[in-house]
């Protein structure tokens, strides 16, 4: 092969290379959507692994409107209490962030929010608690 | 192994839907609070126990560093600083939420959600929502804390072009968020995170402080977006169901604060008391109409003959930390043979259900307290309505003055009573700005004092 044949050679083969390359980028992301989503194989009938969420979210909503439309009125600053207390279910997510051995800046993130997470925690079923401990019923005479 | 933490997902958002359930009533409501730290419980060991978390010695440090801090507050707590407390937690549940997010965008991997620089577009919409919404959670609680602990003025804030400048802020932040999404740039995450924080404040400010009901609500609701928001970047159905019930509690009670007010949620969110630039209501300040006023003594003598008193408190019980007197006399009375009972409106007190807690606090028992809708048709068949620490709630004005800024507002109708005793520090007008009308009917009597005090001299008084 003659200097300009070997040129073009080298030239092909390595638009080719950033081809592969691109694919294997994509083929990553996709891979790893999947196994966070943990779609694995399963086909579905009723959409994307996002319609799925989705779908919980919407029937949550639902149950959370009919569930709290039945908290009597008196009940409703212990219920802010709990609501307090259950929406640090975000902890989850900061334990994951914390979770890996070796330091990097989510780790710090995620130590972050474990704190302020348990403080609510702690302290929104132990003030909830308080607070419901003093409805009392009116004491039956004899 | 992620199938199995599913299932106890799963479990914990069963738990947590059991807990509100059980708030129906007092009866089963702290079982209920019980299956809500079961269902925390499971999602946190089942978190631990996954193969990627080790630094365990990290988290329980985390944990119970908080845990102490959380404990501690809440245990020392006063009742009547209650939505302070409320509001301070709601700020963490936000900050929580941004930090989140944050180690989900610098380390996607963990999430499953992508790699650095490469996260598919849906994750990047859903981590903008709950960035944005957290970092107003934020702001806008710690604002709202400010107010209730007398920290910052309670009066609204307002300036020229707010509403304008709020809006523009509004579709900067979309337009920032485009930005985020399409670059995955650091310096756009953090630009939405900015923005944000200046958006709670500057959407709580303007808000004053018998709004603050509705302001403590809507908080409470934004907590659970917020979380919603990280729980579908994470593609967490815990997060995502738990979140959806925080959002929705919230948005219930805003609802019924406003309704209890008359006022529109945009109407309280906007400022001010409905007027553009806050004006002070028209007809405030010096009336020189007579009023009738009388002393402890007298009253306590009275109510101790009459048959049936409807006691009516509000939140300036709670400043002058009257409940336990109140008490007093009403059990007092009960021996007397009175029917003793008390009228609650819906937005009496800082937070929705705070004066029940201060009389559950005083031990009066919580078949004697009972809601607007359950005891108004009572009033026109009492002898006595007492009305401590409230006022705005009690005046007639908002039902015949339609230049009033309360019209349109549920009242308790204690003019209907036989007699109406009102104990009020002095003749000044109260947060809306309006004389209250009930004063200077002719069958009512003003007890001009401290709440408690009055109280104390009523109980002497009856022994």
């Amino acid at each position: 092969m003659d200097k300009q044949q070997l040129l073009d050679k080298i030239s092909e083969l390595s638009s080719k290379a950033e081809g592969l390359a691109a694919q294997a980028d994509a083929l990553a992301v996709q891979a790893a959507q999947m196994t966070g989503t943990g779609a694995g194989e399963v086909v579905s009938t009723s959409g994307s692994p996002f319609l799925f969420l989705f779908t919980a979210f919407v029937l949550a909503c639902f149950v959370g409107y009919y569930v709290v439309w039945s908290v009597t009125p008196a009940l409703h600053s212990p219920l802010m209490g709990v609501t307090n207390a259950i929406s640090s279910v975000i902890i989850v997510g900061a334990l994951i962030a914390a979770g890996p051995m070796d330091m990097n800046i989510s780790k710090i993130f995620g130590f972050l929010a474990v704190m302020l997470a348990s403080v609510n925690i702690f302290g929104g079923f132990v003030v909830t608690n308080r607070m419901l401990a003093m409805f009392k019923k009116k004491e039956r005479k004899g | 192994m992620a199938n199995l933490a599913g299932y106890a997902y799963l479990v914990a958002a069963i738990c947590f839907i059991m807990a509100l359930r059980g708030l129906s009533s007092p009866e089963t409501a702290r079982k209920g609070n019980l299956y809500g730290i079961i269902g925390m419980l499971i999602a946190v060991i089942t978190t631990i126990a996954m193969p990627s978390v080790l630094s365990y010695g990290l988290i329980i440090s985390g944990i119970l560093i908080g845990g102490a801090i959380g404990t501690v507050i809440a245990l020392k707590i006063q009742m009547t600083a209650l939505p302070q407390l409320v509001a301070a937690f709601h700020s963490l549940v936000g900050l929580a939420a941004v930090f989140v997010a944050a180690a989900a965008y610098y380390t996607p991997e963990a999430y499953g959600i992508g790699s650095p620089g490469k996260i598919g577009v849906g994750s990047l919409i859903e981590m903008s929502l709950g960035t944005a919404i957290g970092a107003v959670t934020f702001t806008g609680s710690l604002i709202a804390f400010g107010k209730l602990q007398a920290i910052f003025r309670s009066a609204p804030v307002m300036f020229k072009g707010q509403h304008a400048l709020n809006a523009l802020l509004g579709l900067l932040l979309i337009a920032f968020v485009v930005w985020f999404c399409t670059t995955q740039e650091p310096i756009a995450f953090w630009a939405i995170v900015v923005l944000s924080l200046v958006i709670g404040v500057l959407l709580i400010i303007p808000i004053g402080g018998a709004d603050m009901p509705v302001v403590v609500s809507m908080l409470n609701s934004y907590s659970g977006w917020a979380a919603c928001g990280i729980g579908f970047t994470l593609a967490n159905t815990a997060l995502i169901v738990t979140g959806a019930l925080v959002g929705s509690s919230g948005a219930i009670l805003s609802y019924i604060m406003c309704k209890g007010m008359n006022r529109s949620i945009i109407n309280v969110i906007l400022g001010g008391f409905g007027a553009e630039g806050g004006a002070a209501a028209a007809g405030g300040g010096d009336d020189d109409r007579p009023v009738t006023s009388g002393s402890p003594e007298d009253a306590a003598y009275f109510m101790k003959n009459a048959e049936s008193v409807i006691i009516v408190p509000g939140y300036g019980m709670a400043v002058a930390q009257a409940q336990h007197a109140l008490r007093e006399m009403a059990d007092q009375l009960k021996e007397a043979g009175v029917k003793v009972r008390y009228a609650i409106h819906p937005v009496a007190g800082r937070m929705p259900g705070h004066m029940n807690v201060l009389l559950a606090e005083a031990n009066v028992p919580y078949d004697d307290v009972l809601e607007l809708e359950e005891i108004n048709r009572d009033f026109s068949s009492t002898d006595v309505a007492f009305v401590i620490g409230a006022n705005d709630i009690t005046n007639p004005a908002a039902k015949t003055d339609e230049t009033s800024p309360i019209y349109g507002m549920p009242i308790l109708d204690v003019e209907e009573a036989g007699t109406v005793y009102f104990i009020k520090r002095s003749m000044a007008t109260g947060y809306a700005g309006v004389q209250n009308e009930l004063f200077f009917k002719d069958n009512t009597v003003m007890l001009f004092g401290d709440a408690k005090d009055v109280c104390e001299k009523i109980v002497g008084a009856m022994d």
